[in-house]
């Protein structure tokens, strides 16, 4: 209760007046009536939230970040669009926004003050009563990117989100993310995670996307918070019929680290493609559970996560696949695989299958183990040393995940990242 | 070039090779034959420097080092080629990355420059010809999904790219059928020359029709017991080895 009404009081203290008021109102009231999930929960089972819950937090606080910063934070060689937040803040002069008429990308603020309505409709329909992190970024959202693409427009260059995170405060920062993609268009959104100082600041963030018919999403999200942060993301992913989306996550840096990502096939032929990538370190936790809804015949849903784990760190995943009685011909196929580089790393790993069709193709499965031993003597016998024998083996295990990353220079600077994490 | 003298090895307690000795000189090839369980791969293992192999006596020099102080690394930088009996999948690793990493590696050490992309890939297009595959074999993962005579041809490809002094074949011909063991043994004939040299580990005598090894030599309980040319194998391949075991069991 008193972890709660530290969240209440911010509410209090942040200035409510825009159009979002009375959506606010409504969620601080929900989340007054919601409790946060402890290890009881069974979705909770692994991840033990309470150092998030009971910090105090600040809400927002400028800080200045230079251009080569920003620059340095680009992945690929040629961006569009690019949104900067930095603690939260859109910053317009470091963002450059491609004006066109028809496709809107914006902050959620600046959506606000051009289209109100629209954008009051979507922050209302994307809250989920039932879920506190949900209610909890609605009533204590400062801003995130609003993305609208009409139909039968294909954005060639990649829409690039940066989000940094620099501050001596523990602060707290709510993002709300909406990303609705028209009929047979196509869109590639790339959102990354950085920081500056180590602070221990909470990042809760929900991303909704809206997946028209014949439209093709790729969504590549890069996490490199501060060692000491705290991300809760909920990422809801509505696709209608012969559309395509494709996630690859990449999860390096937080000290607690949750992904909820729920998928939810409303029509037929559809794919849906998770692919998750973490690397953890010292007492790092990092949790992705995924759940993907099949409810109509000749879906395919592909999930592939993999992680590495050192040290004392922790990984989760929880990948539910529900295959409802009307989705005859559903492909679902769910991997998980962890690599552990030291005796005191663990993972936590549960892949489930509920099938209520009969005619359907479906398989999951999860490993952990060590580097392969054969696979290292093998490379030494042809002479290459130990340590790029270690490299390479890992270089091929994350680059099983990255290599479904579409475009060669945005796959080449992730991969680039990756391996300099070790 | 090889000097192995008395060599006792064990693993996991139980000793497999007692007293092992044999010598390899440049331009030689040494087949050694034997029943199974008589220590033939552990010798080749112990010459490529696998771990669990522990040696409790005796000694291997390699061009007048001692060999069992040299890394795994070291022992193939310095010209120790390894034909796998059973070569590892990694998959993510695709064939040409691979060579072009172990190529370098080897060069570093040699304080040679590094080969480039396009230097390499020349080298090993032309490499592959001799074991017939092709550039789509190059983009593959190493040995991932391999058929059997995929994977001993690309241990030849690789003896044929990096280069070797000395090559240790385990059971190459294992496994292969008429076809795949013509490929794999006419592209080793071509690699022999009179500076190298070849261990041939075999159970068959039908590679040593297409590969004419100079020794011949039967490995029994951990040594070997008989010793001669290539008629050795022919006798062996009519006779099978109770004689042999007859003969070791009258002379202890």
């Amino acid at each position: 209760m008193k972890t709660k009404q530290h969240f209440i009081s911010i509410f209090d203290e942040m200035a409510n007046e825009d159009a979002l008021k009375d959506i606010r109102k409504q969620a601080i009231d929900t989340f007054s009536q919601l409790e946060f999930p402890t290890r009881r929960h069974e979705e909770w089972k692994y991840t033990n939230i309470n150092p998030i819950i009971q910090k105090s937090y600040t809400v927002e606080e400028n800080c200045s970040v230079s251009q080569e910063t920003i620059d340095g934070y680009i992945l690929g060689e040629t961006p569009g669009n690019i949104l900067v937040f930095v603690n939260g803040i859109f910053n317009e002069e470091l963002s450059h926004i491609e004006n066109s008429e028809e496709i809107i990308v914006s902050n959620v603020k600046g959506a606000l003050q051009k289209h109100g309505e629209k954008v009051t409709q979507f922050v209302e329909n994307t809250t989920d009563k039932e879920q506190i992190f949900s209610v909890l970024n609605t009533a204590l959202l400062q801003d995130g990117v609003f993305i609208q693409v009409p139909k039968n427009k294909v954005v060639e260059k990649p829409i690039f989100v940066v989000n940094v995170s620099d501050s001596e405060q523990q602060f707290i920062h709510n993002a709300k993310n909406i990303i609705d993609v028209g009929e047979n268009s196509q869109v590639n959104i790339v959102e990354t995670y950085r920081h500056g100082k180590d602070s221990a600041y909470f990042n809760n963030i929900t991303t909704d996307v809206f997946v028209a018919a014949n439209a093709h999403v790729q969504h590549v999200r890069l996490q490199m918070e501060s060692k000491k942060a705290y991300q809760i993301t909920t990422l809801n992913i509505r696709q209608q019929k012969d559309s395509t989306y494709t996630s690859v996550s990449v999860d390096l840096g937080g000290a607690i680290v949750r992904n909820n990502i729920n998928v939810d096939l409303q029509d037929s032929n559809i794919e849906s493609n998770l692919y998750g990538l973490y690397l953890g370190k010292d007492e790092q936790l990092i949790d992705n559970h995924t759940f993907i809804d099949h409810a109509k015949p000749h879906c395919n849903s592909n999930e592939l996560y993999k992680g590495i784990l050192d040290d004392k760190a922790r990984g989760v995943f929880n990948g539910k696949v529900l295959v409802r009685q009307d989705a005859q011909k559903t492909n679902a196929f769910q991997s998980n695989q962890n690599i552990l580089l030291s005796d005191n790393a663990g993972v936590d790993t549960k892949p489930q299958l509920e099938i209520f069709a009969d005619d359907v193709k479906c398989s999951h499965g999860a490993t952990v183990g060590e580097l392969d031993e054969g696979a290292m003597f093998y490379l030494r016998a042809r002479g290459i040393g130990e340590k790029e024998a270690h490299s390479l083996l890992r270089q091929a295990f994350v680059g099983e995940v990255l290599e479904f990353v579409k475009q060669d220079s945005l796959r080449e600077k992730l991969e680039e990242i990756v391996m300099s994490h070790f | 070039m090889l000097k192995i003298k008395n060599l006792h090895v064990s693993v996991e307690g139980n000793e497999i090779l007692r007293g092992l000795n044999l010598e390899i000189n440049k331009g030689e090839v040494h087949a050694i034959m034997g029943p199974n369980g008589s220590g033939k791969s552990t010798l080749a293992n112990v010459l490529a420097g696998k771990e669990d192999y522990e040696v409790t006596a005796g000694e291997i020099i390699y061009k007048g080092e001692d060999l069992l102080e040299m890394s795994i690394e070291d022992r193939s930088r310095e010209g120790i080629f390894m034909a796998f009996q059973y070569p590892v999948e990694i998959p993510g690793v695709s064939m040409i990355n691979f060579l072009k990493t172990a190529l370098n590696a080897n060069r570093e050490y040699h304080e040679q420059k590094k080969m480039s992309a396009r230097e390499i890939l020349k080298l090993v297009r032309e490499k592959a010809k001799l074991v017939e595959v092709d550039d789509e074999f190059l983009r593959r993962a190493v040995n991932e999904g391999f058929s059997g005579g995929e994977k001993k041809r690309n241990e030849i490809l690789q003896m044929a790219v990096l280069g070797f002094q000395l090559a240790v074949l385990d059971e190459t011909d294992s496994g292969l059928d008429i076809d795949a063991l013509r490929i794999v043994s006419e592209g080793i004939n071509q690699l022999r020359g009179e500076d190298n040299a070849f261990v041939v580990v075999t159970h068959y005598q039908r590679l040593l029709d297409h590969i004419v090894p100079d020794f011949v030599h039967v490995l029994y309980n951990g040594a070997i017991v008989k010793s001669g040319d290539k008629n050795l194998a022919l006798e062996l391949e009519k006779e099978g080895y109770a004689w042999i075991k007859e003969e070791a069991a009258a002379a202890s």
